[in-house]
């Protein structure tokens, strides 16, 4: 096995992009699943790292629950989702004995698992590492961002719900990005609306408004409202991929968008 | 405590400091020299200052954006309408303080005094505190590590003057994690009275909340109950129901049934929550929460 020549994990991995929030709840690890699934439906190789510790969403999103992670001699293989190996997940969801076990860990210790998940999870080539955090400004966020810097990751993508209780959170994470060098690529509004399925009456269930004035008040750009859809619920809930299977359902069309933004901000790579 | 081996045994283990991961840590010779095997002296001092306070509440859940703040306001002012009654909020979301905001009492400061830290009064008997009082900015991020928020925590249980109160109530961020640890911890020797779990209907949430039970259970914390937010809505205009939040494992009910924990009741959801919270109104719904 080579020495410190040898590239690091990372290598491959053309574009990073970390999904933020200072709120709970607001849809981060549903707008990082259906973000790497569009951006793979659009023909792209992507990895999720899931570095919320204490409440992993995404295998279950993903329908991985339960899968093994294995060693392999550059060390974790990430869990793959298809044959293809188009679609790649790390999450500490995989590493618990059983599936109600709490992560009960102070700063410390979450703060190895998220280098450990950085450097020794073998990527291999990807066009995009997409990144879901938990809620807040603290160790896992610093540790991810200190771990991830020398790979320059393309930026943030900051989700919020429009009501004034996640926007006053959401305001201070895009001071944490700034504090921390990492650019914004763009404010989500994510659950903007329900269109009630008896009689098609849009009610602003969280309020309305608050991701568009945020992005404009922070002067980044709003890359798009969610709606509440009954139909990517369920597809969360139960594993399934909301991007192939449901085209005319209300929040596809925003998700789709989402994802074409992000492709047209990424930069061109050499070969 | 930035650099921990991965297999730290921790340090009030009896291999503190000597175990073989040990040899390197930046914290070996603090742990070998047994100074992580004393008991924090805050937590006798916190023991005589929660000796006016009659009941502690801790609203948590393992998941984000469930509804903890929404309740525990809620709860509080529900529990302040009988004006005999002294209540106290504290928020320990130090990163995302959102008790400031749905109380109507942003911009307000906290003030010092003889007997330390005075809350911010909404109503006479009814006193809040949060680190939002102490940020100066909307927009000011608090980045800090562990140890920083454990010991904001440890100066919010042990430096604010309560006074006498019936009951606190303790909103909790999301996880399972420092301020969790740390608030069982510091009110280890004061008796917390038990837990209110909050959730929403799906597996999303309740995967999360079923670790958040297991912690209780590994802390000795009591569990007074769970409650299920947003559990259904009410079209404003045909008045007909639709699950926003689909409890497609059998929601609330019966993961409480599972675990054997009692389910408190249910909330639905209210676009005028949002709208509450922004105006700043000082109408409740708890009359709801209370009678469950």
């Amino acid at each position: 096995m080579e020495g410190a020549a040898e590239p690091g994990n990372l290598a491959g991995v053309r574009h990073i992009i970390l999904v933020l929030s200072g709120k709970g709840g607001v849809g981060k690890s549903t707008v990082s699943t259906e973000l790497a699934l569009a951006l793979r439906h659009a023909g792209k190789k992507v990895g999720i790292l899931d570095v919320d510790l204490c409440g992993p969403s995404i295998p279950r999103m993903l329908g991985a629950q339960g899968r093994a992670v294995h060693q392999c001699d550059r060390g974790w293989a990430p869990v793959f989702l298809d044959r293809e190996q188009s679609i790649s997940l790390m999450s500490v969801g995989f590493l618990l004995e059983k599936p109600d076990e709490a992560v009960v860990w102070r700063g410390p210790k979450k703060n190895a698992l998220i280098k450990q998940f950085v450097s020794d999870v073998a990527w291999g080539e990807l066009d995009y590492l997409v990144v879901d955090t938990p809620p807040g400004t603290s160790d896992e966020h610093m540790a991810a961002i200190e771990a991830l810097r020398p790979y320059q990751p393309l930026g943030a993508l900051v989700v919020t719900t429009p009501q004034a209780v996640s926007v006053g959170d959401v305001r201070r994470e895009l001071t944490f990005c700034r504090k921390t060098g990492l650019r914004v690529m763009g404010v989500v509004e994510n659950m903007s609306g329900f269109t009630c399925p008896h009689c098609a009456e849009c009610t602003s269930v969280f309020s309305r408004g608050g991701g568009e004035e945020l992005a404009q008040l922070a002067g980044v750009p709003f890359l798009g409202s969610v709606p509440l859809d009954p139909a990517l619920m369920r597809s969360l809930e139960e594993g399934h991929d909301f991007i192939q299977e449901f085209p005319g359902s209300p929040a596809f069309a925003a998700l789709t968008s989402i994802a074409q933004k992000i492709l047209d901000a990424t930069p061109a790579c050499l070969p | 405590m930035e650099e921990v081996p991965h297999d730290c045994p921790g340090a009030d283990s009896p291999q503190a400091g000597r175990g073989a991961s040990c040899q390197g840590c930046p914290n070996q010779r603090l742990c070998a020299s047994g100074a992580g095997a004393t008991p924090d002296p805050a937590i006798e001092e916190i023991k005589e200052k929660m000796k006016t306070v009659k009941h502690k509440i801790l609203v948590l859940s393992g998941k984000g954006g469930v509804g903890k703040s929404t309740f525990s306001a809620h709860l509080a002012r529900g529990l302040a309408e009988d004006e005999n009654t002294q209540i106290a909020l504290l928020d320990i979301d130090i990163c995302g303080p959102s008790i400031p905001k749905i109380m109507g009492l942003e911009g307000e400061q906290v003030h010092q005094s003889g007997s330390g830290w005075s809350p911010v009064y909404v109503e006479d008997n009814l006193g809040v505190m949060s680190v939002g009082f102490l940020l100066s900015s909307p927009d000011d991020a608090v980045i800090w590590r562990g140890p920083k928020k454990n010991g904001m925590i440890k100066q919010f249980l042990r430096d604010v003057d309560w006074g006498e109160v019936d009951y606190l109530i303790v909103d909790t961020p999301p996880g399972t994690s420092d301020e969790h640890l740390s608030v069982v911890q510091y009110l280890a020797a004061a008796h917390i009275d038990g837990a209110v779990i909050i959730t929403t209907p799906q597996e999303v949430s309740l995967q999360d909340v079923r670790k958040e039970i297991n912690f209780c259970r590994k802390v000795k914390l009591p569990i007074i109950g769970v409650v299920e937010n947003m559990s259904g809505f009410i079209c404003p205009k045909c008045k007909k129901e639709s699950q926003i939040f689909p409890p497609t494992t059998g929601g609330a009910e019966l993961m409480c049934q599972d675990l054997e924990v009692p389910l408190l009741g249910r909330v639905p959801l209210d676009p005028l929550i949002g709208i509450q919270e922004f105006c700043n109104l000082h109408q409740s719904k708890e009359e709801n929460l209370i009678s469950s």
